[in-house]
């Protein structure tokens, strides 16, 4: 089965199917994009801000591709999706919005760049596998966005895979604050993983392949690097702070969505 | 129709490369033109590329001065997706210009990427950084003739 545009749509179940999974795309990166560009001025040199900054860049048109997507499905203006959402109606994993480190952007901020690292590369591999799969969906829109979105990601990964062997096989401090940085974000990345309470019929619909084996797939993409740094494999996922496909959220996404949409919130008609 | 469309179009240039207009970029994906309203279908290079609103005014601008249509509406489409083999044989002599190496005319990702100088052409440079000042552009030096220069990325549904 083919849908080729939101008026092909065969029924109220794929429709909330794809609803789902559109959201959990758009606000997966919007968020991790907004994380992102907190390292502006602040990444280890500037080569490393450019390139962050154009990641960031290319992540959040991303966000804003899968938002388009859900305004053509009738689910309401597009900067609305983005900045006029509360947290518990975002779907975001829990883990793309925790905070880069302790501190403030402005005030002392001691952000930890090998948390960066992890989770950006852990999460592009992630990713790339989601979108590998999406680039068969069932909603052709979705898999075009998802063939331009990969010519992309392509670089992304490129990046953070280079970082990532560097910091580990440079042993001392940075194996160490490497070594941290994976525990920690192995306990929630099977939040980015889940597809959430409609995960099966996302499957049964064929908008995107079924979580497990997505998530296998996840793990061989890690293996080559995860064995040549001397990691154990394969990586042991969980979700210790709360499913942010169910709404759950902490009060750090609170936060990040009301500096982000400052500008929105003072002024929805403001462009910027 | 299409053909005059697209002249008033090669003057319609990408606003961080001013020597390079959008149809040697090969952005332009489909001109409809139907009496007095005209659409014309665009493709984004990089999606979060911010000059991509300034692109679409300027699109506006020109259609509506030099070809007196009023109705003019720009449309951002993703199918075919954009890649750098669209890149017209002027629009590669256009970068160079600029001062930026072309991508290879075919590239899967697979094997190296092999970038000349825009200036003197030789193939004895490096890679400083893969992320430029814009989405779609790494930062290279030279070795032979000692200046720093942009190379514009490969894009290939291959990769």
């Amino acid at each position: 089965m083919k849908v080729k545009n939101p008026n092909d749509i065969p029924n109220g179940d794929y429709k909330e199917a794809l609803l789902s999974l559109l959201y959990q795309l758009a606000d997966d990166d919007f968020i991790l994009a907004y994380r992102g560009s907190e390292w502006l001025g602040l990444a280890p040199h500037i080569e490393e801000d450019v390139a962050f900054s154009s990641i960031n860049q290319d992540t959040m048109g991303h966000a804003t591709m899968f938002y388009q997507l859900l305004e053509e499905l009738g689910e309401g203006d597009q900067d609305h999706l983005a900045h006029g959402r509360k947290a518990s109606e975002r779907r975001n994993a829990i883990l793309l919005e925790e905070v880069n480190g302790s501190g403030h952007y402005l005030q002392e901020p001691r952000y930890d760049w090998a948390f960066a690292v992890v989770r950006h590369y852990f999460y592009s591999v992630a990713k790339k596998v989601r979108i590998d799969s999406l680039k068969n969906s069932s909603y052709e829109p979705l898999a075009e966005m998802a063939i331009k979105i990969n010519t992309e990601l392509y670089y992304h990964l490129l990046h953070w895979k280079t970082w990532f062997i560097q910091l580990m096989n440079a042993g001392g401090e940075a194996r160490e604050r490497m070594n941290k940085a994976i525990e920690r974000v192995l306990k929630e990345f099977q939040g980015v993983l889940t597809l959430g309470p409609m995960g099966k019929e996302m499957s049964l619909m064929a908008l995107i392949e079924g979580e497990e084996s997505l998530t296998k797939r996840w793990e061989l993409a890690l293996q080559p690097v995860f064995q040549s740094t001397q990691l154990s494999f394969p990586p042991n996922v969980s979700m210790k702070k709360g499913n942010g496909r169910l709404g759950e959220h902490t009060p750090e996404l609170d936060t990040a969505l009301s500096t982000l949409s400052e500008v929105y919130n003072t002024n929805p008609a403001a462009s910027w | 129709m299409t053909a005059t469309v697209l002249d008033v179009l090669q003057t319609v240039k990408d606003p961080e490369i001013d020597s390079i207009s959008i149809v040697d970029l090969g952005m332009v994906n489909r001109i409809h033109h139907h009496e007095n309203a005209l659409m014309i279908e665009l493709l984004p290079t990089f999606v979060g590329c911010p000059a991509l609103d300034i692109i679409k005014g300027n699109v506006e601008k020109v259609c509506r001065d030099q070809l007196g249509i009023q109705s003019v509406q720009v449309q951002f489409v993703y199918s075919p997706p954009w890649t750098s083999d669209r890149l017209t044989e002027t629009g590669r002599e256009r970068l160079k210009e600029f001062g930026i190496a072309p991508p290879p005319e075919h590239f899967t990702g697979e094997e190296d990427w092999e970038i000349h100088c825009p200036y003197c052409d030789s193939p004895y440079t490096s890679m400083e950084n893969l992320f430029g000042p814009t989405a779609c552009r790494s930062i290279l030096y030279c070795k032979q003739c000692r200046n720093p220069f942009e190379a514009m990325k490969p894009i290939s549904t291959m990769m």
